[in-house]
This record gives structure tokens, sequence and C-alpha cells, in this order.
């Protein structure tokens, strides 16, 4: 069977001939469409530091095989701002110093991004931080996080009820 | 991780058919075999790729109260899935409380039954593991096992099964679905992982080329919402494996247990039901004191593996919490930590 | 004075500006190491031992050669000659690195070959397929295996052995003693960015981008390794994905440039998780024992702090835990005691507050424990022990507002009326509850660095430093110091850093690197403004002429008059009227020895813990942690506050979480991940508060500033355990604390 995938990255559609059925999608995003936004931190699935969504849920790219994903919709770190607009989850991020080395934090942000989507934790800070348990931080900037989430989750749901209204 | 040749079949058929060639392995998501092929633990030659089916992805409710689970559905899926937490929640406590949220939206639930071993031997290749290379010893034995099994373990394999989902599933009598070169059948998910005995290689009765294509609840375990719960120590707050865990179930009627269900995790090769507990508890008043004694039955036959005396006491305690937060009742929501000694509980329960 | 140093220090310093690098870090668009891929380049992977001890006798580099993809092997039979010996010890720490100089194991986790591909996916598979076979010799890993030794100096020149005053005595006329001894584990730094190379050589110039806390020693090591020269050797980490000590100069990235040289094309390496648990240095496991005596008062009449710690069988570190006791507490004697034992495990080395952090655990249980013979509450017994003068040296303190500290953290957190006794609170779930106070300190510490500073015709400024930023805030917190030494708008500032081939900024290490390039910084700034000054001053046409240098201030791209705020003149106009583009100044700053002589230099804080232990299951949640800090002038209280929480949480993890555990009959760390080597996840951090504590000190540097990336660990693990003696009755002596020490 040939080895090519059809995704769509960040909006754009691209079919990729994959070299090996070997790659994960965090390779094929890192090493092979120079996306590097996304992190490897251990490519095991225990820290989160590669979490892109796919298909609108957060997932860890490490452990997802490109050829497996084929038809996949992928949004990156790099496609979640509106040209120079950040999104609410970014902006939230650098006001309230949720970071510090900064490697995590692509992670966090996509992974921060798929938990409002889910709808679950609302705004409440127990349900957030147990949301973002996935998503380790040496650093150790979780309060930032935390904050960030919680004031992004409510300006999101505030701007869904006025284009609503 | 070795190359291997990659088959995306269209049907349960094609599948079947092409996991029949010696060297086969499915991939579902991926996030427990991936992560072994990259550990050098799995090299299949064949990676039958279960993600283009038709199907298999989503639940039925059925008619009678029961459930139907399709094997490709993702283990997020289905906690979420508002009726299936009304009819099961402490299964639905169990998946929330497993991983982290990007594993549950990727890990199927068919893969979540056949997860491997977290036992560091098995992982470390250059370890001896009787499960990863059978007859070549056991080097938990003697090594660093406090986290290792109590129950059920032989000579050959003291390592645990990890999963949180199987322990109410086999407190509540899931079956297990299965489709083979032989056909279709049906196990008990109290009968489909093994005991290692002297072959820790087999942990389930899937026969090669078996696929697990759907789970199912009976009606009778929906008869428990109101009162069961899942209960895991962990050595974090969140995403870490359960030292010991319990699912509790309970049917209550005039201030007496008329059914209990009763299932214990992180003790031995597969979640362990502990049916003579259930059955001490039958007609008993839901309170500490019965719960310690269910609890004593269940651990009877315990016996520690190396470091690990002090899991025997702990899964005794964690089989009493859960019971005791069955007896007080199902919350309306689910805790914000699912699972959490840390969860609040209403009235308190250590006083 | 506050208003003087306003006034001196402009408007920047003190601002909690949000990070000038923020934008990069959220958009993805901050560029680590490993996201280089220049062209050409091929991937390297490691091929590591999984024995502690022997030799390599078989690597299958035939079957790793016929893998698709694979290019070479290096293995000890063709790696390229090194003009140093990799064992080479003529330059102080410089450690020793495995280079694949012979076939000798001498730990696990050791590389002994590496394979090179045009893929990841090839590379790898080539490592595993290498299938090595060794010769297994005996190995000892633990703090018990081996025999012990007094080492030569602990830490960096560290006393082994002090002794002040007359313990024995002290101890004998104690009318309460305490003796217990803790044990702290082996622990691995786990930045979240792995470690890695992008190297690539033309002819001898060698251009790396890779992750490090110090540019000079790296390129000082790599010119000897190679026989290059130092100026020859680029080095760009602009972003370095957490360090905590790990990141100088590492075996495996050395070997990311061997192999580069080897075949003549760009290589990427970049260890995966578990190679980060053998070569790349960890804090060793200690054995603490503390011998206290006090008074009926609960004066100290006597502390003894011994440590037992091991190091690797062919290097040196040795993790100086009872360093601590020198400085915290008044007692009329005092004995630091060090004892080492060699290992086959990769050399130790510094991980964040190296000592300080696994020495404030033990001590600070032992005062605990103390206190509560004396049946005093833990902060009034601390208030009464507190040190108004370095107790073993007896000189002042250079600043300290530990008292400060104590009592703004003790109101904040709610510590009055807390029960002596444990086991008094509970929640409304029935949780037991605990409240512990630990003291936190950390040495103000000084590297040498460099800056220049340079004021340009348009009105903007440039400042070069080759400084690390692995998230302290270098971007940002060096761009305010120079706002304001050169008197000019941050947004007005370019900053250049994190490269090798600017002014050298001193390593990123000890909690020194804002002093130390700060002061660089503020120094070049200052030059350039004298400069200016100059030409303004003598110059008849301008409104200063006369001022004077004393005279005149920087201030909005302006040399004001001091005492006449109506003469003033823009630098732009100065320059231009002189005829200059530009006009630089270049500054460095170092420790000062005669303050080092006169002055103890410390930061200071106080930490408060609240836990919840489930009293059945014995799981512990640090539900509330409060530290108040003091650490001289605070540059910008939102990246410090950050550093604050950052320190803490590394406390709780070393109070409750991390631990690597070995198999003592292989030598293997068998949780060599990030599923059971655990670190806090952010469930584990319900509400953690960071109390910045003003303090003015005018001798430690020129800037005020004391360091803070460090401090939150020690006192958090202290406090933490303490708080679960007192919600249990446990007294936990081995750390982490584990569930079964509680049930």
């Amino acid at each position: 069977m040939s080895l090519s995938v059809t995704l769509t990255i960040n909006r754009v559609p691209r079919t990729v001939q994959l070299d090996d059925p070997r790659v994960t999608l965090l390779d094929l995003l890192r090493e092979r469409l120079d996306l590097t936004g996304t992190k490897k931190g251990c490519d095991r699935g225990q820290c989160g530091a590669c979490t892109i969504l796919v298909d609108g849920r957060r997932v860890n790219a490490c452990l997802a095989l490109a050829i497996s994903h084929d038809g996949a919709d992928i949004l990156t770190v790099e496609g979640l701002s509106d040209g120079e607009r950040l999104h609410p989850v970014q902006a939230a991020f650098i006001a309230h110093d949720a970071f510090q080395c900064g490697f995590c934090t692509p992670g966090q942000i996509m992974s921060a991004v798929g938990l409002i989507g889910e709808g679950q934790a609302g705004d409440d800070p127990e349900r957030v931080r147990e949301g973002m348990s996935g998503n380790l931080c040496r650093c150790g900037a979780y309060r930032g996080i935390t904050e960030a989430v919680i004031e992004a989750a409510r300006a999101m749901a505030e701007t869904a009820r006025e284009e609503a209204a | 991780m070795n190359r291997f040749e990659y088959v995306r079949p269209r049907s349960v058929a094609e599948a079947v058919a092409a996991a029949a060639v010696p060297g086969s392995a499915y991939l579902a998501a991926g996030t427990n075999l991936l992560d072994l092929m990259k550990i050098g633990v799995a090299r299949p030659a064949r990676l039958v790729d279960l993600n283009h089916l038709p199907g298999l992805d989503g639940i039925e409710h059925l008619p009678d109260g029961g459930a139907q689970i399709g094997a490709r559905m993702r283990n997020a899926d289905l906690a979420y899935d508002p009726a299936f937490r009304r009819r099961f929640p402490a299964v639905a406590e169990a998946l929330l409380s497993g991983a982290s949220a990007q594993l549950r939206n990727a890990a199927t639930v068919g893969g979540n039954l056949l997860q491997r071993t977290r036992c560091a031997y098995f992982q470390d290749t250059a370890s001896a593991c009787n499960k990863r290379r059978p007859g070549s010893g056991c080097d938990a034995r003697g090594g660093e096992n406090r986290l290792h099994a109590v129950l059920g373990w032989s000579e050959s394999c003291i390592a645990t099964h990890p999963s949180d989902f199987c322990v109410p599933l086999v407190a509540l009598g899931a079956v297990v679905e299965i489709e083979g070169p032989a056909g279709r059948r049906e196990v008990p998910l109290r009968d489909f992982h093994l005991l290692p005995g002297a072959t820790p290689e087999r942990e389930s009765v899937l026969a090669p080329g078996e696929l697990v294509v759907a789970l199912r609840l009976p009606a009778e375990a929906a008869g428990f919402a109101a009162h069961a719960r899942y209960v895991k120590l962990r050595e974090r707050t969140s995403y870490a494996f359960a030292v010991v865990s319990a699912a509790a179930c309970l049917r209550l009627e005039e201030g007496r247990i008329v059914a209990s269900r009763l299932a214990l995790g992180g003790v031995a090769a597969k979640p362990w039901r502990a049916e003579a507990a259930e059955a001490a508890l039958a007609g008993a008043t839901p309170d500490a004191a019965s719960f310690r004694r269910a609890a004593e039955i269940a651990l009877a036959e315990a016996r520690p593996s190396g470091d690990n005396a002090f899991k025997i006491e702990l899964a005794r305690r964690i089989a009493v919490r859960a019971l005791l937060l069955a007896a007080a009742g199902t919350p309306d929501r689910l805790p914000a930590l699912p699972a959490s000694p840390f969860a609040s509980v209403p009235g308190g329960f250590h006083g | 004075m506050a208003e003087i140093a306003r006034m001196r220090h402009g408007s920047s310093i003190g601002q909690p500006l949000t990070r000038r690098d923020g934008l990069l870090k959220v958009t993805g668009r901050a560029r680590y190491a490993a996201d280089n891929h220049p062209p050409g380049m091929l991937h390297a992977v490691l091929a590591e031992s999984r024995i502690a001890r022997g030799r390599v006798a078989f690597l299958d580099v035939e079957a790793a050669r016929a893998h698709s993809g694979v290019v070479e092997v290096m293995t000890p039979a063709n790696r390229p000659p090194l003009a140093q010996d990799p064992d080479d010890k003529s330059v102080p720490f410089s450690f020793r690195l495995d280079l694949l100089q012979n076939d000798r194991v001498r730990y696990a986790g050791q590389p002994i070959a590496v394979v090179i591909a045009e893929t990841l996916e090839a590379a790898t598979e080539g490592a595993a397929l290498l299938a090595p076979r060794y010769e297994a010799e005996p190995a000892e890993v633990l703090l018990d295996a081996a025999e012990a030794f007094v080492p030569p100096a602990v830490g960096v020149g560290g006393l082994a052995e002090l002794w002040h005053g007359d313990v024995e005595t002290g101890l004998a006329q104690a009318a309460q003693r305490i003796e217990a001894t803790y044990e702290t584990p082996l622990q691995f730094h786990n930045a979240m960015e792995p470690h890695g190379v992008v190297a690539a050589w033309d002819g001898d110039v060698l251009s790396l981008d890779m992750p490090t806390q110090g540019f000079a020693l790296t390129q000082a090591r790599l010119a000897a390794l190679f026989g290059i020269r130092t100026e020859d050797i680029h080095i760009r980490s602009p972003f370095i994905g957490g360090g905590f000590g790990s990141k100088l100069l590492t075996g495996p990235q050395v070997l990311g440039i061997l192999a580069a040289r080897l075949v003549g094309r760009p290589v990427k390496l970049v260890l995966r998780r578990a190679q980060m648990y053998g070569p790349v240095t960890h804090r060793a496991p200690t054995r603490q024992r503390l011998r206290l005596g006090a008074a009926q008062d609960g004066a100290l009449t006597a502390i003894h702090h011994h440590v037992r710690t091991a190091t690797s069988r062919f290097d040196d570190f040795f993790e100086p835990s009872a360093s601590v006791s020198h400085t915290l507490y008044a007692a009329p004697a005092i004995a630091t005691t060090n004892e080492a034992v060699r290992l086959d495990t990769g050399t130790p080395g510094f991980m964040r507050a190296p000592g300080e952090a696994s020495g404030s655990i033990a001590l600070e249980s032992a005062i605990d424990e103390m206190a509560e013979a004396c049946g005093i509450d833990p902060l009034e017994f601390r208030l009464r022990n507190y040190a108004e003068v370095e107790p073993v040296s007896g000189k002042p303190f250079s600043s300290k507002a530990l008292r400060e500290c104590y009592a703004e953290g003790a109101a904040r957190f709610g510590w009055a009326g807390r029960p002596l006794a444990p086991r008094q609170m509970r929640d409304e779930d029935g949780l037991l509850v605990g409240w512990g106070v630990g003291t936190a300190t950390f040495p103000a510490l000084m590297f040498h660095g460099q800056a220049r500073a340079v004021l340009r015709r348009d009105g903007t400024g440039l400042v070069e430093t080759g400084a690390h930023d692995m998230g302290q805030g270098a971007w940002t917190a060096l761009v305010q110091i120079a706002a304001d030494s050169l008197g000019l708008d941050p947004d007005r500032l370019e900053f250049r850093s994190g490269s090798s081939d600017l002014p050298d900024a001193g390593i990123a290490g000890g909690s020194a690197h804002t002093a130390t390039a700060g002061g660089a910084i503020q120094a070049a700034g200052e030059q350039a403004i004298a400069r200016l000054t100059e030409l303004a001053v003598a110059d008849p046409r301008s409104p200063l002429f006369g001022a004077g240098n004393i005279g005149v201030v920087a201030r909005g791209g302006r040399l004001v008059r001091w005492d006449d705020e109506s003469r003033s003149e823009a630098f732009a106009d100065i320059l231009a009227r002189a005829g200059l583009a530009e006009i630089e100044g270049r500054g460095s700053a170092a420790t000062d020895p005669a303050m080092v002589e006169r002055y103890a230099m410390y930061a200071h804080g106080a930490v408060f813990a609240e836990v919840k232990v489930d009293p059945e299951l014995g799981q512990i949640r640090a539900t509330r942690l409060v530290g108040a800090f003091a650490a001289g002038r605070i540059i910008n209280p939102r990246l410090v506050r950050s550093q604050y929480y950052g320190g803490m949480i590394w406390g709780l993890s070393f109070a409750l979480h991390e631990r690597a555990v070995l198999d003592s009959r292989t030598g293997r760390v068998m949780n060599a991940d990030l599923a059971e080597y655990h670190v806090p996840v952010n469930a584990d951090v319900p509400s953690l508060e960071a109390i910045l504590i003003e303090e003015e000190d005018p001798h430690v540097n020129a800037l005020g500033i004391k360091g803070v990336g460090e401090i939150g660990i020690t006192g958090t693990a202290g406090a933490i355990a303490n708080a679960v003696w007192h919600a249990t009755g446990v007294r936990a002596r081995r750390f982490p604390v584990a569930v079964e020490h509680l049930v």
C-alpha cells in the first residue's frame, strides 16, 4: 500500500508522501514539515508537550502514527492565532505568566484549547487543574496556567454569548 | 521501532484475515502499542490498522437497560456519554481517573482491556521477564516490586494489570464480544484476562487473530447506578497508575444490601472481582463493620510478592472506602477529581 | 532610601512587565535547539549501556548498518580523534565525559555507540539493532554498598568538615536532645526539553544549536577537546527548555558534534527521555544524621549535621547538604561533617539548589522535631534561634529580612492558633489536616559577566550580553536593567542575547545570573552614559554645559541636570552634534571580594504548608503553600513570583514525589521515564502564594540583587514534611514520603 496520507494541517490540506510507516504525527510535523512549535518531551505520552488537536480533540502526537491518520484535521500551535491576533488562551498565558522556559507551553496551550472545547471543566479551578494534569511543567508554572485557562474559558464563553445574541 | 508492514482493512472480516499472518498486531489508537514498540518490547512484523473500519465506535443503549459499546469507541467519548454516565457512573469515574485527557481522547475501549502491564522489568528489554520472553525468568522477584501483585501471582510473574476501566467493568459483569478466524464468541470479562500461572505471556483468552469488537454491560449492571463508585489510591493527585483501587456497587433496600459488586485494581494480573466478599455482604447493613468484614474476605488469600505487603492492607481499606462511598450514594455530578480520595464528600467520611 | 533607589534606577526596574519573549513562546515560534534543521542534516541516536560496570564485548554494527537509512555507526573503533582526553581533569569542575574513549562501562546509561541515519526512525532502530553484549562486573549503586571516605571538598570548594564551638559539650549540656537520620533519594533534573545538539562543521569552525547554561565554559571545553579556537565555536542558545543545572556541557552533546565530524554533514542528536537518567548528571542520594541539643527554653546549644552521599566511580561531585546548617540557626556549637562513597553511577552534579535542597529538608525536619521535643510552636522555636549574625563565621548579614518573612507569611497563611500536637485538625470531609513551616535560604552569589551597551543616534539603544534564558525571564529582566542604566524606555532597546558570539554573561547557575549579567549591563550602560555626559558637559552648545558628571542623570532618552530638570538634552542631539553614529559602553560584574570578606550574603524566606492526608489510605495533597521571601531588589515581581512558585513546586516534589528507583542488582534506573518518575502535575498544586518582602541590600552587589531561582525549594520541602507530621503524627524521615510510611 502507498505510504501517502492526506492531512489538513492548520486549515491547509496537504498530501504527504511518508518515507517510512513508523513516522509519528509528532515527527512528521517536526522533522518533515518544519512545524517545530509542537515539542517532544518524552515521546511516550507521559508529558503532554506534543499535544495537538486531531479532529478537534487534544491528543499526544507522539503516540499517533501518521499513516493511520489519513484524512485527519490537525491543528498545531502554529495554526492557533488568527494572523497576528492571538487566541484568547495564548493571550491569557502571557498575561498570567503561565510559562517559564516555554518548552511545554505549546502543548499546554493546545491542551487548554482542547479542554475548553470539551466543555467539561468550565471555570472550576479544580476541574481545570485535573483537566490540565496531562501536561507536565517542570518549571512549575501551574498556578499561572490554571488562571490563564480559567480566564480564557470565561472570555471565550463571553464571546460566544455575544455572538449568539 | 522496527519497520513493519502496514495494512488498512475496510471490514472486520478483512481485519481478522489480515491478522491471521503470524507476527501481526492490531493497531487501534496505539497509545499503548506504539509506546511498547518504541521501547522495543513489541516488535510486530505487521500492523493491522483498525482506525478505518466502519462502525464499532459508538454505544448502543439497549432497551433492557444494558449497553453495547463498540471496541473502537474512545475512552473519553464513553465517559462523557450522558446516558452511559447515568447508568454506569462507576465506569465513567474509573475511565476519567485513568491516564490523561489526551490519552483518553485517543485510547479505545478495546485497547484499554488489552493494555499491557506497567511492570518495569517487562518494559526493560535488558531484564528477565517471563511475560516478554517466556522462560527467561522474572527480575521483578527480588527487584523493585513495591507496587506489584498481591493476589493471583505466580513464581513466574508478579505483574499487575494497569486498567482502571476494567475494575468496575468486571464488577458489573461486563461481557467481551470477540470476532476471530473461528467466528464470533463472547467471554465474560471476569474470564477474559488470565492469571499468570506458568504462562504469563498469555494475558487473555484471545486466540491469535481474534479481535475484540464490543463490550456489553448487562441490564442488571444499571441497577446499581444509585450506589456505584470507583476509588483509586495514587502517588500523585492525577495522571498516575493506581497503587490500589476498588469499584463498589450496591443495591440497597430498606437499609439492607440486597446486591453488591466489588472489584479491586492494582492487585493482580487481572481486574480482581471479589465474589466471596459480595456474598458476605448480602443482607448486611451498609456500614463500616460489614464493609471491613467483606474487605477481609476479599483479601483473604493475598500475600506479598516482594516489598509490597503494605498493599494488602491498603487494598482492604480502599475496598472499604469504595463501599462506604457507594453506600453514601452516587453524586449527581462526577467529582472534579474523579476517583480521588480528595474528591469532596458531602458529610465527610473519616470522622 | 527607596526614593533614592527609584531615582537612581529609574522606572523600569520593579515593574511587573510581561515577558518580552512571551509572544514567541505562545505561538511556537521560539526556536529551541532541536527545532533546527540545517540542509543535509542527519539524525544521530545514542545507544546506551544496560550494565553498570564492565565492558562492551560486542556491538552488532553490521546489523545496524544494514538497516535502511543508516549512514554510519560511531563506536570507539572509529570515533574521530580528540585533542584532549575526555577524562582530563586539568580544569576544576570540568567533569569527565563519556565520549567513546574505550569499551569500558562505568554506569548504566553510559553512551556506548552512536547511530547516524537519514531519518530519526532509521537511527533509532539502528541503535536498537546494535544489541550489545557485555562482560559485566558486579556493580555497587547503593549508599550502603561501598566504603565511605571523607571527600576533599563538597559542592564547589566547600569544607568537608567544619567545627565551630564544642558540639559534644553543647549536646551534653542540653535539656533536650534529638538525633535523627533522614534519607533523600537519587533525583534527576528532567527538564522538559531533552538535551540535544544540532552540530555543523565548516572546516574547523563549529556551529551549534545547543541549550547551554554557560557559553564560555562550554566553548572552552569544546575548544580543548577538539583542538580548535574558542572564537571558532558559535553556540546559539536563545531558549533553554529548562536546565536546573543539567545543561552545562554534557557528553551526549559532544557525541553529536563528533558524529557530525565523522560524517561530514550536520547532525542532530537529541536524547530520549530514558537517556536523561545517566550521562547528564543528577542529584546524589544522601543520608543525613542530625544531632541537636536545646536548652529548656528552646535555645539551641548544638547542631551536628553529618552527611553521607555518593559520587561516581570516576569523578567527584559531593552534594553539600550540610552547608545550610552553617547559616540558618544560631547555636554556640555547630559542626558539619561529610562522607561519601563511590558508586557505579553517572557523576552527580548541580541540580537546582544543590546541597541546599537536600540539606534543608533534613535540617528543617530536625528543627521541627526539636521544637516538638521542647513543646514550642515550630515558628516560635525558629524565632528563638534566629541568627542575628552568621553563626559559624560571626559575620553580619549584608541584609536579612527573615523576621518579616516569618511574620507576613504566618499572617497570610493564618498560622496563629495552630494546635501544637499532631492529628488535631480535620477538614469537612474528615481528611487529616496539618500545618508546617520551614525556613528558606540560598546564598547570594555572582559569577563573572560582561556586557556592551550602545546608544544610537536615532535615539534607540542596543545591549548585548550572552545571557541564558531557561525560564527565569532573562529576555525581560535584563532589558529592564538595561533600560534604567541607559535612561531609555524598554521599547527603545534592542537586546541581543543567547549567543556565544556576544560578551559572555557568565553561567546561568547559582541563582546568580540576573545579578551577574544585570550587573554587567548596568556597568556598560553607566559607561555609555558617562561618555555621553562627557561630550555634553564639555560642549558650550549643550544646555548641560558645565554640569559635571555628577550632576546629570539619564532619563527618557535625555540627559537631565540633577538640580534643574528644565536643563536637559536628548541623547540623539548630543550624538548628532558630536558627529557620532553611536556611543558605546562596556561593563563587567563579578563578586566583590571585600564584601564577601565582610558580610554573609543570603536570600531568606519562610514557607508555610498545609497538607491533607487521607487517614486510611495515606494519600497526601499539599493543599496550600504560602512562601514569603526576601531577596534584595526585585527587578520584575511577576517573573520573580514565577521563580518562587517553581521553586516551591520543586520543594513539593522533593517532599512528596520524585525519586529514582535503582535496581541494586543491575544498577539500572527502573523508572527512567515520566510516568513512574513522578514530578507534580497541575492537580498537585491547588494553592500557591508567594509574598515579596521588601529588602534593601547596599552590599551584595551594585544592583542589590540576591537571586530567586533556587531558594523556593528550600524551606518548602521541610515545611511539607513537617505538615505531614502535624497531620498524621508520623515523622517521615525518608523522602519522598511514601504511602507505606503513613499507614
